[in-house]
């Protein structure tokens, strides 16, 4: 099995390069974009308002998924030597927040799209506005990647990447446990149930990162301090030339109709063992015609 | 009755028990049609998928095509063109081959699904979200719909009419793509039912201290699968592909045995939904008892081998 790796020059089983050693010459500045959500705490009370999941400054925060995604972008940057990584995000006000989670971390640039008539958007409409926005950084200065995280905690589709990919018609990385650059190609591991693939392609490309792939850093003192004066660049549908019929409720391809929460499990029982505990678990799978 | 296409999910070269669960709710919304990608299964496979009710099963030639999802999404497109709903099984993967079919054909697309019905002629899905603490209900308002359905969802049952299963072969014109799989390393599968099928799952945790002999045991006697939570396989305890949570597998069986869990929401959410819920553990705080039907806190040593032992004595009569 191959070690999760981030790193540039690398390629998966030999020793990743990381920042410290000398920047080979064939190397150039790496220009990335992160994807970043403003999801609900997992710990608060999460809920959902008129058929969309409720998400307020209070209780919300960065998907920690996207922690990963930042992390890969930052370590491939510092491999390289030089670079700028961006972080985007898009949602109502308080999607801010993500954006200034990812500033903590140490991403250099935050883009935040916020427009009325992208609520309600589906997959493909937020992909549709992730892609232009790609493409307006992308315009300036070539990227070389963007990263996403494998899922969002909140809705956990994993079908974003993929959707983004097609949409850039980017060369698509998903799931990458593991993740290497060198000489304009991405190669990446992937995790799957049945078999471990190392998958290759052409810059650029859009590659989520799971869980395995990193370790994510703590933000410090210096970088909470300094991601308060960073500015946030905040682009609309017009700034990106989306009509606001493309996106949002009215195209959107799923509605959520009803949403409520399970009721909580009634009758449970819980027991100290005092010797019999055993034999009261067994009796109960009995009971239920489940042993 | 319009044609509802699933996409059959195979195993050493068998379709496995949630294509036979997803075939069954096929029948519930129109004409179940298997699409095979890959080599032509043998006369078995086919009889097996008419039993489930497949009037047909269209194969795509495709070998390892299918590993690369636009290009499975491609012979899938090539397959279901006179389908108004296709259904697959809702694994990573899938969810990609759904984002690239649904770019193709304009469908809307429902993944993670428990249920699916039609109501006004059209397609709507039951989900849980937020660790499973919620239901949701989504419409899909195009005219095509793809929905990935989670295994243990549906209980698959013979049709009453058995389906002919004939053996329709598809041509499809296969888009190149950037990517290029460098290798692929097989993973062992795993003894037994995987966990993602498995009707009973038994998972240790922290308490099991790397040693999983009783869990082990305790899975062998209930006929299930052995899970782990994220500390165990960070710990190296146990391989990843047992891993139970949100980043991990997500299961629904009926009954969760939790041994030396904690509960973080992580591992709730990749197992709340479970028909019912015993948790072991020493900690009388540990979140996993908020969600237990049945709970014990205790030594997993006492506690395990003692249910081990009074199952095979109820057993012996």
């Amino acid at each position: 099995m191959v070690d999760p790796t981030i790193g540039v020059g690398n390629i998966a089983g030999k020793a990743p390069l990381m920042g410290t050693e000398p920047r080979p010459a064939t190397l150039s500045r790496m220009r990335i974009l992160v994807t970043v959500k403003f999801v609900p705490d997992l710990q608060s009370q999460r809920s959902f308002t008129e058929g969309a999941v409720t998400r307020t400054g209070d209780d919300g925060t960065m998907n920690e998924l996207d922690e990963n995604a930042v992390e890969a972008a930052l370590q491939l940057k510092e491999a390289a030597g030089e670079g700028e990584v961006y972080a985007l995000t898009v949602g109502g006000d308080d999607a801010v927040a993500a954006v200034r989670k990812a500033l903590q971390l140490g991403v250099d640039h935050a883009i935040h799209v916020s427009d009325a008539a992208i609520a309600g958007s589906d997959v493909f409409g937020t992909a549709k506005v992730i892609a232009a926005a790609v493409r307006k950084v992308h315009d300036e200065a070539p990227l070389d990647l963007v990263v996403t995280g494998m899922a969002a905690l909140d809705g956990l589709t994993s079908m974003l990447p993929t959707a983004l990919a097609a949409e850039l018609d980017w060369s698509q990385l998903t799931l990458a446990s593991g993740l290497t650059v060198e000489d304009g190609t991405a190669t990446i591991v992937r995790h799957l149930p049945d078999a471990h693939e190392t998958v290759a392609a052409p810059l650029p490309a859009v590659v989520s990162v799971t869980d395995e792939a990193n370790k994510p850093r703590y933000p410090n003192f210096k970088l909470i301090m300094a991601a308060r004066s960073k500015p946030v660049t905040t682009w609309t549908l017009a700034d990106l030339g989306i009509s606001p019929e493309a996106v949002g409720l009215g195209a959107a391809r799923t509605v959520v109709v009803d949403a409520s929460p399970r009721p909580p499990r009634e009758n449970r029982v819980k027991v100290t063992d005092t010797g019999d505990a055993g034999t009261q678990l067994a009796d109960f799978l009995i009971e239920r015609g489940l042993a | 009755m319009s044609t509802v296409a699933v996409l059959v999910e195979t195993r050493g070269g068998e379709a496995t028990q949630p294509t036979h669960e997803a075939i069954t709710l096929a029948r519930t919304l129109g004409t179940p049609v298997a699409v095979w990608l890959g080599a032509a299964p043998d006369p078995a496979q086919n009889a097996r998928l008419g039993i489930h009710g497949a009037a047909e099963v269209r194969v795509v030639p495709a070998a390892d095509d299918a590993r690369q999802p636009a290009r499975a999404a491609a012979a899938l497109a090539a397959a279901t063109a006179d389908a108004d709903i296709v259904l697959m099984i809702s694994t990573f993967v899938n969810k990609e081959i759904a984002t690239r079919l649904a770019l193709l054909t304009g469908a809307g697309v429902v993944v993670d699904a428990a249920g699916v019905e039609l109501v006004d002629g059209r397609v709507e899905t039951l989900q849980t979200v937020f660790a499973a603490t919620w239901n949701v209900r989504t419409r899909i308002a195009a005219e095509k719909a793809i929905v990935a359905i989670r295994p243990n969802t549906t209980l698959a049952s013979p049709a009453e009419e058995t389906g002919a299963a004939t053996t329709v072969v598809v041509d499809a014109d296969l888009p190149e793509v950037s990517e290029t799989i460098v290798a692929i390393e097989p993973v062992p599968a795993p003894e037994g039912v995987p966990l993602a099928e498995a009707p009973v799952v038994v998972s240790g945790g922290r308490g099991t201290n790397g040693d999983y002999t009783l869990v082990r045991e305790l899975a062998d006697v209930l006929g299930g699968a052995v899970g782990a939570s994220r500390d165990a396989t960070d710990e190296g305890w146990i391989s990843h592909e047992h891993m139970v949570g949100q980043t991990g597998t997500t299961v629904t069986p009926a009954l969760y045995v939790a041994c030396g869990i904690s509960g973080a929401v992580h591992h709730r959410g990749g197992m709340q939904a479970s028909g019912t819920i015993v948790a072991v553990n020493i900690d009388p705080d540990a979140p996993i008892f908020e969600i237990a039907d049945f709970g014990v806190v205790g030594d997993l040593g006492d506690v395990l081998p003692q249910a081990i032992a009074r199952i095979h004595e109820h057993r012996a009569g």
